[in-house]
């Protein structure tokens, strides 16, 4: 049978990197095709090139065995390939329908807009693969997991048969997660085939068919999850034995650290998003906040580190009330913040690597006497810290802006745990990171734990919650539906209730702990 | 597994926030002060105003005369006004909380033209009717930023193309000897000043704020240069047929409204017609949707084939063809001849009436309505004599623009991607 794709010899070269190295890849008709490799390894690069947003240097494409052009979107549409974008191409003010169908838009009487024609589209296409969207909704009311059916659909509406995701799940929670991997698996059943692009183990396994590992730019092996597991994916990935399981040493919490009482959260549009949330940190522990994005997790976090204003209730870090504390008193008072978007957040994007280490401590004494920068020690103090967190970048005074994200949340997480500090507040420390890089933060900050720091963590991303925590609280709509002992429950028990559900009759309080519920 | 795909519904401390709420109540109350010890007390009891309800000079749609008595009024409206802040202040009006400021802001206005016109008369239709002329320029200037800015590239140099159109159009039409062939030209310089942004802005990717400045610079100096040269010194090229003023059958005589809307310029026609088709066609067709995309977010629309440098150039040049279209109305539709300057940043206030407007063609011809009667007044009230100098009642518009800008807008809807230039990959 002739392979629907076939990707011959693709090379693209960079200036100073090879960015795919003669790769030859083959989609058949109705497969799932796992693309898997660390951050830079160049999916993205190829699936672009797939896509006609770049032109590879060497390389041929062949669509159901003939050779095709592919130097447009535009063309690649025509010949049926489809993309989802890691970062969706939605445009929040439009309604559903007019996202999907920009480009191909229903019209009638020449050039107006048909918005009925197209939303009898998208709700047959719904009907079809399952994909229940309201086309008069705003993209913006929707919730992540629902723009992206929206993103599906917008290919489907194009009747692309080559559907290309890239990264689908970086956004996702774990349930949304398995529900697209669901809708992958109805979307190749109904004849269409998937290009799937990732760097997360566990899904690969899960969903692909066959999976294919590039690292470096070149293709290092093919497997399929029968053959396969998560441990000689990540040794192929990452070309070194990688342990994915964390090593943690039991150790008795000590004294309370930091106390949230009673805090309610607004948004900035009024809407109450904490909803009267208590909690205590001790002292040699990492509590994790378990909950799907949205629940009010970010303006918590805001409101710890000071940068949003609560309405009511009481925070105090290391014994002080630092409800209304500027973010400058909190970081004096020895703690440190890993902000959930390091890009907007966490770095001053075109200053050098040296000066955004110094951001919260270059008005003190030795980085600066009276009101001058002394940018020797500054630069001292960077190579220190560049080597000590193994910080990859030509030198320290390149701007962050140039260096990969692994790198990028390196330097904020020298920046945060090389500081005197008794809490850090840790806010999805591993976003879209590869497992190289996963790894790496994840020891540093189980070591910060063992030094006796109190670790707040917030993150989506269950497995790593399931990991790192001693305790774990469940944020659901505001408030913290349960807070419990590691220990004491599975994956599957957190994520029902990350959806809201208390595990009840069979989810008594196993015999020797306890469940606090804070309310 | 179970699937959550909820939209949550939050609780809401409340709809405007307490700060707000009491700002908002004491300005009510001080209006209504200011309305009591300014003109309540200041107005000789016994007085009557009068409001004359026909423009001069017109002879169909005419309507009698509206008497009040000056006191009575003024106090009515303090007590009302009273009412407003202090129901503010206790309850709040919630979603109508703009709305009543504006309210209580338009009793302002209209207790100072009581006050004012207290023992004689004012002419309110001709102030209305001068209004909409003044609020020409400044809406087809929004309308030409609307445009742009929809595509996402800001257009600063609005004034500047108005500016040059009012020239040419004084020229051409001087040469030609027709006000129509004058627009003609107005219009062109105004594309051609709009092409030169484009390129500038879209294909080398100049920042938009400064490529604007450059023109506006430009066409100041250029018409300058051209006016004292050859306009100053050969007064038959400054000397332009004007359009007339045409009345629509019927519509002219309607009291009232006929006068002011219906036996006009053609540019308030012109202005009329353009509200109704660039609303239909940024909401209700393809190159609508196409357009809006570009400047929401130019990658999407690049990912769907869309030629996102083209949209953006056709989105530009239609606002300069706008653009040389009010500036043709200051030369061919209300003065007759070309001044230096003479669009005194009429360009600027129709962006500001542009974000008043939310980037909306119908919100921009209501911002450009406001801040036209704000320049009628001005002008009306240093002819009636009053106390105030009328430097400080030229002034009202901008205050009003100031005012409105900072305190009712916030940051609005403006397009994501407006004033940032597209990279392709």
């Amino acid at each position: 049978m002739t392979p629907i794709l076939e990707l011959k010899g693709i090379t693209k070269q960079f200036p100073g990197v090879l960015a795919n190295d003669h790769i030859n890849l083959t989609l058949h008709k109705g497969e799932i095709l796992a693309l898997l490799g660390e951050n830079g390894a160049g999916k993205s690069t190829l699936m672009n090139i797939l896509y006609g947003l770049y032109q590879p240097d060497e390389g041929e494409i062949f669509i159901n065995g003939e050779k095709s052009m592919v130097t447009s979107p535009t063309d690649a549409i025509d010949a049926g390939i489809g993309m989802v974008h890691q970062h969706f191409m939605l445009i929040p003010v439009f309604t559903v329908a007019e996202n999907v169908m920009l480009g191909e838009e229903s019209v009638k009487y020449g050039n107006f807009l048909n918005r009925d024609d197209a939303a009898k589209k998208i709700l047959e296409i719904g009907n079809q693969f399952n994909l229940p969207v309201n086309p008069s909704d705003m993209v913006r009311d929707l919730p992540v997991g629902v723009q992206q059916k929206v993103e599906i659909i917008k290919l489907l509406y194009r009747e692309a048969e080559i559907l290309i995701f890239d990264e689908p799940t970086a956004v996702l929670t774990p349930q949304e997660a398995d529900e697209l991997f669901k809708i992958m698996r109805s979307l190749v059943e109904q004849g269409k085939s998937i290009i799937f692009i990732t760097h997360k183990l566990r899904e690969v396994l899960d969903v692909a068919d066959r999976i294919m590992v590039i690292r470096q730019g070149a293709v290092v092996g093919e497997t399929t999850p029968d053959e396969a597991d998560k441990n000689s994916l990540a040794a192929m990935m990452v070309g070194r034995e990688v342990s994915l399981v964390v090593e943690k040493e039991e150790k008795v919490p000590g004294e309370v650290i930091l106390s949230i009482d009673d805090l309610v959260v607004a948004d900035k549009f009024q809407n109450i998003v904490v909803d009267h949330v208590s909690l205590e940190v001790h002292a040699g522990e990492i509590v994790g906040i378990a909950g799907v994005q949205g629940n009010g997790q970010t303006e918590l976090v805001e409101a710890i580190t000071g940068l949003r204003k609560s309405s009511e209730g009481q925070i105090t870090l290391m014994g002080e009330d630092v409800t209304r504390a500027t973010p400058r008193q909190i970081t004096e008072l020895g703690s440190a913040h890993v902000p959930e978007d390091r890009q907007a957040d966490g770095l001053v994007l075109p200053f050098p690597i040296a000066e955004n280490l110094v951001l919260c401590t270059y008005y003190k004494e030795p980085f600066s006497k009276g009101v001058v920068l002394q940018y020797e020690t500054i630069l001292d103090h960077a190579k220190q810290l560049i080597s000590d967190f193994d910080i990859r970048t030509p030198s320290a005074l390149t701007p962050v802006s140039n260096l990969s994200g692994g790198n990028q949340q390196k330097v904020i997480i020298a920046r945060e745990l090389s500081r005197p500090i008794q809490f850090l507040m840790a806010s999805q420390p591993t976003r879209g990171l590869d497992v190289g890089s996963i790894e790496y933060i994840h020891k540093r900050i189980v070591q910060k734990r063992n030094d006796g720091c109190a670790v707040l963590l917030v993150s989506p991303e269950l497995d790593e919650i399931m990991e790192l925590s001693d305790r774990i609280a469940v944020m659901y709509r505001g408030n913290i539906l349960a807070v419990v002992k590691r220990s004491a429950v599975t994956k599957e028990e957190v994520g029902l209730m990350m959806a809201g559900i208390m595990p009840e009759s069979d989810f008594k309080p196993k015999e020797k702990h306890v469940v606090e519920r804070t309310f | 597994m179970t699937s959550v795909t909820h939209t949550v519904e939050h609780k809401k401390i409340s709809e405007v926030s307490p700060t707000r709420k009491l700002v908002m109540g004491i300005a009510e109350l001080f209006i209504a002060m200011v309305i009591l010890f300014g003109f309540v007390l200041n107005s000789t009891p016994g007085d009557l105003t009068r409001f004359v309800m026909t423009p001069g000079g017109i002879d169909v749609g005419a309507m009698g005369d509206w008497v009040i008595p000056t006191r009575p009024t003024l106090i009515a409206l303090t007590v009302v006004t009273v009412a407003i802040g202090i129901f503010q202040l206790v309850k709040g009006f919630g979603r109508a909380t703009n709305g009543m400021v504006g309210l209580s802001g338009l009793f302002l206005i209209f207790g100072f033209l009581t006050w004012q016109a207290g023992g004689t008369s004012v002419n309110l239709a001709g102030m209305l009717a001068s209004a909409v002329l003044l609020a020409v320029p400044i809406t087809l200037g929004a309308f030409s930023g609307v445009l742009s800015e929809r595509a996402g590239v800001v257009n600063i140099a609005i004034e500047g193309m108005m500016l040059m159109g009012s020239m040419i159009g004084a020229l051409v039409g001087s040469i030609t000897n027709s006000t129509w062939i004058g627009l003609a030209g107005a219009i062109l310089s105004g594309l051609i000043l709009s092409w030169i942004h484009a390129v500038l802005s879209i294909k080398y990717k100049i920042n938009q704020i400064i490529s604007g400045t450059v023109i506006n610079i430009f066409s100041a100096g250029m018409t300058a240069f051209i006016s004292q040269k050859y306009l100053q010194t050969n007064q038959a090229l400054n000397n332009p047929p004007l359009f007339p003023r045409i009345p629509i059958p019927g519509l002219a005589n309607i009291p009232l409204l006929g006068p002011i809307f219906f036996n006009t310029n053609v540019f308030v026609y012109l202005m009329f017609i353009l509200l109704v088709v660039i609303q239909v066609a940024l909401f209700s067709t393809r190159w609508g949707l196409r357009t809006r995309s570009v400047g929401e977010h130019p990658r999407a629309a690049d990912t769907l084939g869309i030629n996102v440098t083209r949209t953006r150039y056709v989105a530009v040049l239609l606002s300069g063809l706008v653009a040389g279209l009010a500036g043709a109305f200051f030369t061919l539709g209300s003065v007759g001849r070309f001044n230096e300057g003479m669009t005194a940043g009429k360009g600027f206030i129709g962006l500001a009436a542009m974000i008043f407007g939310n980037w909306r063609p119908l919100g921009a011809i209501g911002a450009g309505f406001l801040f036209g009667f704000a320049d009628a007044i001005g002008s009306k009230l240093s002819l009636l004599g009053s106390a105030i100098p009328p430097q400080i009642m030229a002034t009202a518009p901008y205050l009003i623009t100031m005012i409105v800008l900072a305190g009712f807008i916030g940051k609005g809807d403006m397009p994501a991607a407006d004033g940032e230039p597209y990279e392709e990959e």
